[in-house]
């Protein structure tokens, strides 16, 4: 993501609605692609970045503009998906709706590979949303742990430490469904 | 001696959870950072803008409310409201 220039960040801080524009239009894909990360559905991502730019508008007089617009942006776009995937919406479980299907090992029997595909992200869903949004973006993303920490607003040893607690939790959850990880 | 603390458990990762990782990585594949959305937000935003501008939050309503209340009540208020109006 880039950051503003100094004179949109401070017009966007007292108000200014094409300064808004000119920061929505700069990171729009940015925020996006980070939502889309962790909530894995283009189309609720589309949503939650609207609702995202939404929370930044109301926020703009307690912006810092010193502090960067970016790490701003991503900490609300997190607070929004982790809201999304908290809330009575979102049932269903894990999918990869809108995106590329993963690459069988060769050799596999095509159908057993897809039947453990589906039971890893049933598993992964069922994960408390703490634990599933760091393993998400730790494990699948492979960002690095500080990166994941300043968008949580957590520190790094937190991050490591649910990331921990989730891949022990996907063990038992996986031997109980009869995958020997 | 101490027991081991979350930080020394945290770094005890199995050849198991090893695998684990590997088979999140069958069943969801990374969106990476090259996601883009299929269309251009700002007309949904503004969409978005205008249809919460136009909502009247609700402690307006409640200091209608109130108001209502105080002129039911007090009737000898709405001189002074009207003064202060």
């Amino acid at each position: 993501m880039e950051n503003g220039s100094g004179d949109v960040l401070n017009a966007f801080r007292h108000g200014s609605v094409d300064a808004f524009e000119t920061l929505f239009r700069l990171h729009q894909r940015a925020v996006y692609g980070w939502i889309l990360r962790i909530v894995r559905k283009p189309t609720v991502a589309e949503d939650l970045t609207i609702e995202t730019f939404w929370r930044i508008h109301k926020a703009h007089a307690r912006f810092e503009p010193a502090l960067g617009f970016e790490g701003w942006a991503r900490r609300i776009a997190t607070h929004a998906a982790l809201d999304w995937l908290r809330s009575a919406r979102n049932e269903a479980a894990l999918t990869v709706e809108g995106l590329p299907e993963p690459a069988s090992a060769p050799g596999a029997d095509p159908a057993i590979k897809a039947e453990i595909r589906s039971r890893t992200s049933q598993a992964l869903a069922r994960l408390p949303v703490k634990l599933r949004v760091a393993a998400t973006l730790v494990l699948i993303e492979e960002l690095a742990q500080k990166e994941v920490a300043a968008a949580l607003g957590i520190s790094v040893a937190a991050v490591k430490l649910r990331v921990f607690r989730a891949l022990r939790t996907l063990r038992k959850d996986l031997e109980q469904q009869g995958i020997r990880p | 001696m101490k027991p081991p603390d979350q930080t020394q458990k945290r770094e005890q990762i199995t050849p198991e959870e090893d695998r684990i990782r590997d088979l999140l990585h069958q069943a969801l594949p990374p969106v990476g950072d090259a996601a883009e959305p299929a269309r251009d937000l700002w007309p949904a935003m503004l969409k978005h803008l205008d249809e919460k501008s136009a909502t009247v939050p609700w402690f307006d309503w409640a200091l209608l409310a109130g108001l209502l209340g105080v002129v039911a009540f007090v009737p000898a208020s709405i001189p002074v409201l009207l003064y202060y109006l």
